[in-house]
């Protein structure tokens, strides 16, 4: 099914969203990935607030390349979101609501996801050309020193991606497997 | 003996990384979009497009094809007749990367150290892999390597006794592991033989040949273009499909190089690559 839904959203927003439903994202997105998912992990054991009020926002395992002049992003595809799963339980458990990534979840984030009724969207990898036309202005927000890891606030606009596990924890890539 | 100057080496590579990365190679190009013809599921067919499209774009437009725009693997054959002047050469090459990743907006994704993790800046240091081979030329080949495909790749020490049957088990065992993390549809680079570290580099130069191209190696021997054949049938009847989304275009292709080995062991490397198998050549 072909869904529109704007960013952020709430869980009641995506309660009938299903695996493998085809969703265009319009909105704002956060890009986070490795480092800035460990250091946002060690400020939270620490005490400190995340670098961004992460309630109902979604992040974007994204690391561009650099903007030419005059253009608002480099190619801007997604990362695999399987090296986050470590910290992602925190995140959830914390207010997180979407992710968009490429690949296989762990089963504790699976079972996250279920818990949280959060959802995890794909992207396609290697599309990155492509994807950057739907990002229409982007901002670094934290850790700017982490360079291509920064965080950043993204505005996107009929962002295409595919739910790979809804927040019942239907997961498409097992559903994909299973027919194989 | 031929004087190259060490400048000459640096600007090549300048130039190969911004092109590696903007511009996909015509062989893969050429079995992408077959791919989207050939593609029987409907989900699979909309990958295919979007990753058309994307290369489209990536051409016209000037942005890089995938944001992981890779570490430099470098391989440069130089000509035994062949003296360098004009610096280390191994500056120069790193010069090389670290123009083109600067002035070709390509991502900086290197860190000086696998634990610490700081980022170097410049995408370097490259990986350089030199030979010494007969002549007074040099061959560069700039692969610029990503690390979704990359972090899916495995090394298997087989035993002479696992046979062909444990060497198509390995590799069919490692793309479907490789699953939706490593991009597909995949170019898989395969070495078989030498020792462990001669395995790995065999599968990453594997890479680099072209899918409907032939191996030059002196120690080709027939079966392999077969094996290569059959595996690529066995790995499209795996159904991960584009994007791990499910269809028959899991790989575009499959290279194989071997190599002598020792009489207890027969070492096995897969170098999964997604369609963004970037490997320029020049000879200068």
């Amino acid at each position: 099914m072909e869904r529109y839904l704007n960013v952020p959203f709430s869980k009641d927003d995506i309660k009938e969203f299903e695996a493998g439903d085809v969703v265009y994202l319009s909105g704002v997105i956060y890009s986070a990935r490795d480092a800035a998912h460990k250091r946002m992990t060690e400020s939270y054991e620490k005490g400190e607030p995340f670098p961004f009020d992460i309630r109902n926002q979604t992040i974007y395992y994204l690391g561009p390349t650099p903007a030419r002049p005059g253009a608002v992003i480099g190619s801007a595809g997604p990362t695999t979101s399987g090296r986050m799963d470590k910290y992602t339980p925190t995140l959830l458990n914390n207010g997180l609501i979407g992710m968009i990534g490429k690949g296989r979840r762990s089963g504790e984030v699976t079972e996250s996801i279920k818990r949280n009724k959060c959802i995890y969207f794909v992207a396609v990898g290697g599309a990155g050309a492509l994807l950057s036309k739907c990002i229409t202005s982007s901002e670094v927000i934290a850790y700017e020193d982490l360079g291509p890891e920064a965080v950043r606030k993204l505005t996107v606009k009929n962002f295409p991606v595919i739910v790979a596990i809804d927040s019942g924890g239907r997961n498409l890539y097992d559903e994909c497997a299973d027919n194989m | 003996m031929r004087e190259i100057d060490v400048n000459e080496i640096a600007s090549n590579i300048k130039e190969m990384c911004i092109e590696a990365n903007y511009y996909l190679e015509s062989d893969i190009k050429k079995s992408l979009f077959n791919a989207e013809k050939t593609e029987n599921s409907e989900v699979g067919k909309s990958v295919l497009n979007q990753l058309h499209k994307n290369v489209d774009i990536a051409e016209n437009e000037m942005i890089p094809i995938c944001q992981d725009t890779g570490m430099a693997v470098i391989f440069l054959d130089i000509g035994q007749d062949v003296h360098f002047f004009g610096g280390d050469l191994t500056e120069a090459v790193n010069r090389g990367v670290r123009e083109g990743y600067k002035e070709g907006y390509l991502r900086k994704s290197v860190v000086e150290d696998p634990v610490e993790r700081i980022n170097t800046n410049d995408n370097t240091p490259a990986i350089i892999h030199m030979n010494i081979v007969p002549g007074n030329k040099v061959k560069i080949t700039v692969s610029p390597k990503g690390f979704g495909s990359e972090n899916m790749s495995r090394i298997f020490m087989l035993k002479p006794s696992d046979g062909l049957e444990g060497i198509k088990k390995s590799i069919l065992d490692t793309v479907r592991d490789a699953g939706p993390n490593a991009c597909p549809p995949f170019i898989v680079g395969v070495g078989i033989g030498g020792d462990f570290e001669m395995a790995a580099i065999l599968a990453k130069r594997a890479l680099t040949r072209n899918i409907d191209g032939k191996s030059s190696s002196p120690y080709r021997k027939p079966y392999v273009d077969e094996l290569e054949e059959e595996l690529l049938t066995e790995i499209n009847k795996i159904g991960l499909g584009p994007a791990g989304l499910g269809g028959k275009n899991t790989a575009l292709g499959i290279n194989i190089e071997t190599y002598p080995t020792h009489i207890a062991g027969m070492p096995l490397a897969v170098n999964m690559c997604c369609h963004v198998n970037r490997h320029k050549i020049r000879e200068i």
